[in-house]
């Protein structure tokens, strides 16, 4: 059975993210998966165990400061030659914006169609796009080379499919050209315990009618109590309530859990472009008229200030 | 310095938008088109930078005659002059074949920078800039959201879901932008009647040296075979809350198994 490439997204924080799994998912019913780990020195043994678990039968492993010291290209680099080399059924990418850049170089270096924001891809290449904000499902197909393709967090349910990976260390050959993007810092911004946004099961996700920075507090304790990460409209970041890696929207992150909580967000184009793919959708708006409440499967009309703190208490009591 | 800023026009994201029956590409004739959001930043960085070290900005803009109304938008902004790559071929491209031909059209430019928004409106590939970088051998500096110029050398914080990145690259080099990087000017009086005057020049792909079966349906490297608009999503309960409302919510999510 042919290898089906899948690129490694992983954090130092977290591990193998969640769309790797998700990748691993979706490569055994295409072939057999191999995964591939790009990062510092020491970075697929640490993610080894994981992989395995998920079903990749094979490791390759690219790793040292040419990986990890410059944007991208090296990276690129690295996998079209194992592309090249193994002549995979197909190369799986998590579409987030490294995956897409490293993707995009492929796409050129061996003049392969791509496809993003795939939710969803068949044994015989046929990939489930969704496009304008949700609106539109497309299927599509890559028409020249192998199926290129950037996978969107929470697409399909991750299983395990324990094997054993050996893993293969790659020999980097990065070019002078790949060297021109030099990463010189790396700055976590604080972000504490919270599942990553594009891959909680569950956001939590306040708007303008929060008010101001300090009430944010209350989406997070209700993100929180719900297991879940805080997300906010562009309004909300735009009046500097938020940091602007949290806003959900057109302009922002897409994110398709399955539960959406929005608080005093009304529910414009824009950020509903960012969240309509939710699985459920829970609404709380003083304006009974707000959009969102088309899209809510449960909306509470009313000041979110008393309907919050109830719902903290009585998910606290339930506990 | 010499700046380009690639500009696309896309059907407006705050409208309903459709790709068309007859060949799956994006309807544009029905909609409301417009400057993609993001690359209004991309300018306001250009003309920033141009302000504070001199030198010229030119917009780049591949798409079919109509765009000509987004790149005059774009020139009443302050740009100096624009680039349209116009030819009937290049209907029905791919990402691979467009940046085939942007590369072309860069060839000609000679910039010592070019950017761009981090994403158009539309797509949301967010691959051309690396797609550039790879064809054209230089640096690609993607999802800025600060960008520092220093004589020759280039610095951007990109933004990363656990903080930031900071990178540098020398010129030549592309950057693209988030909208967090600066707030975009709105076009002067002035600047829209100047903009009728500024020169606009068209290239075609024979311009380029860009043959039409690369491109458009012909030369594509991936095609929609199919497409179909969600079903909306039907309607769900909706309660006003007379002092119970935190209550019912949860209890909607405990029947959901959420709590």
């Amino acid at each position: 059975m042919s290898e089906v490439l899948v690129v490694v997204e992983a954090t130092a924080e977290f591990g193998v993210k969640k769309v790797t799994l998700e990748m691993l998912t979706i490569a055994r019913e295409l072939g057999s998966p191999s995964a591939v780990v790009l990062g510092g020195a020491g970075a697929a043994e640490a993610l080894a165990g994981k992989l395995g678990e998920y079903g990749a039968e094979k490791i390759y492993a690219a790793e040292g400061d040419e990986i990890d010291g410059y944007l991208v290209a090296p990276k690129a680099t690295v996998v079209a030659d194992l592309v090249r080399r193994v002549q995979p059924a197909a190369v799986l990418l998590a579409s987030s914006q490294e995956g897409k850049e490293i993707a995009a170089r492929l796409a050129v270096k061996l003049d392969n169609g791509i496809l993003t924001d795939v939710v969803g891809l068949t044994a015989d290449g046929t990939a489930t796009q969704v496009a304008f904000a949700g609106s539109t499902i497309v299927k599509s197909k890559v028409t020249r080379g192998l199926p290129l393709v950037t996978v969107r967090p929470n697409s399909v349910n991750p299983t395990s499919n324990a094997t054993t990976a050996a893993v293969e260390q790659l020999t980097v050959a990065a070019t002078d050209s790949d060297k021109l993007a030099k990463v010189v810092d790396r700055v976590a911004e604080q972000k504490g315990s919270r599942p990553e946004l594009t891959e909680a099961g569950v956001v939590v996700a306040g708007g303008r009618g929060v008010g101001n920075a300090d009430n944010f507090t209350l989406v997070e304790e209700l993100a929180d109590l719900l297991g879940g990460a805080v997300g906010a409209s562009r309004a909300a970041v735009d009046s500097g309530f938020y940091p602007h890696q949290f806003q959900v929207g057109q302009t922002g992150k897409t994110v398709s859990p399955q539960l959406y909580l929005a608080l005093g967000i009304s529910g414009a184009i824009q950020h509903r472009a960012g969240m309509q793919t939710s699985k459920t959708i829970v609404a709380v708006n003083k304006d009974g008229e707000a959009p969102i409440f088309e899209l809510a499967d449960f909306g509470v009309v009313g000041d979110l200030f008393k309907i919050v703190p109830q719902a903290a208490e009585e998910i606290r009591k339930r506990k | 310095m010499n700046i380009v800023v690639l500009v696309k026009q896309v059907p407006d994201s705050g409208a309903d938008r459709n790709l068309r029956t007859d060949d799956n590409t994006v309807d544009r004739g029905s909609a409301n088109n417009v400057i993609n959001e993001m690359d209004e930043y991309a300018i306001e960085e250009a003309l920033k930078i141009k302000e504070a070290h001199g030198g010229e900005v030119t917009i780049l803009t591949m798409g079919p005659d109509r765009a000509t109304e987004s790149i005059r938008k774009a020139l009443s902004m302050g740009p100096d002059k624009a680039v349209h790559v116009m030819d009937d071929a290049l209907h029905g491209s791919c990402a691979v074949a467009t940046s085939k031909v942007l590369a072309a059209a860069l060839g000609q430019l000679n910039a010592d920078l070019v950017l761009c928004g981090s994403e158009s409106t539309d797509g949301r590939v967010q691959v051309m800039p690396h797609m550039l970088a790879e064809r054209l051998g230089v640096a690609a500096l993607t999802g800025a959201r600060k960008l520092t110029v220093d004589g020759a050398t280039l610095t951007v914080e990109r933004q990363t879901e656990e903080g930031y990145e900071v990178v540098t690259a020398s010129t030549p080099a592309i950057v693209s932008v988030w909208d967090t990087i600066n707030e975009p000017r709105y076009p002067s009086f002035k600047g829209i009647m100047a903009a009728k005057k500024k020169p606009v020049q068209t290239l075609s792909l024979a311009d380029l040296g860009v043959a039409a079966g690369e491109v458009g349906f012909v030369g594509a490297t991936s095609a929609v075979v199919e497409h179909s608009k969600r079903p909306p999503r039907s309607g769900g309960t909706k309660v006003t809350d007379e002092g119970s409302g935190g209550t019912q919510l949860v209890e909607f999510l405990a029947t959901e198994k959420f709590v």
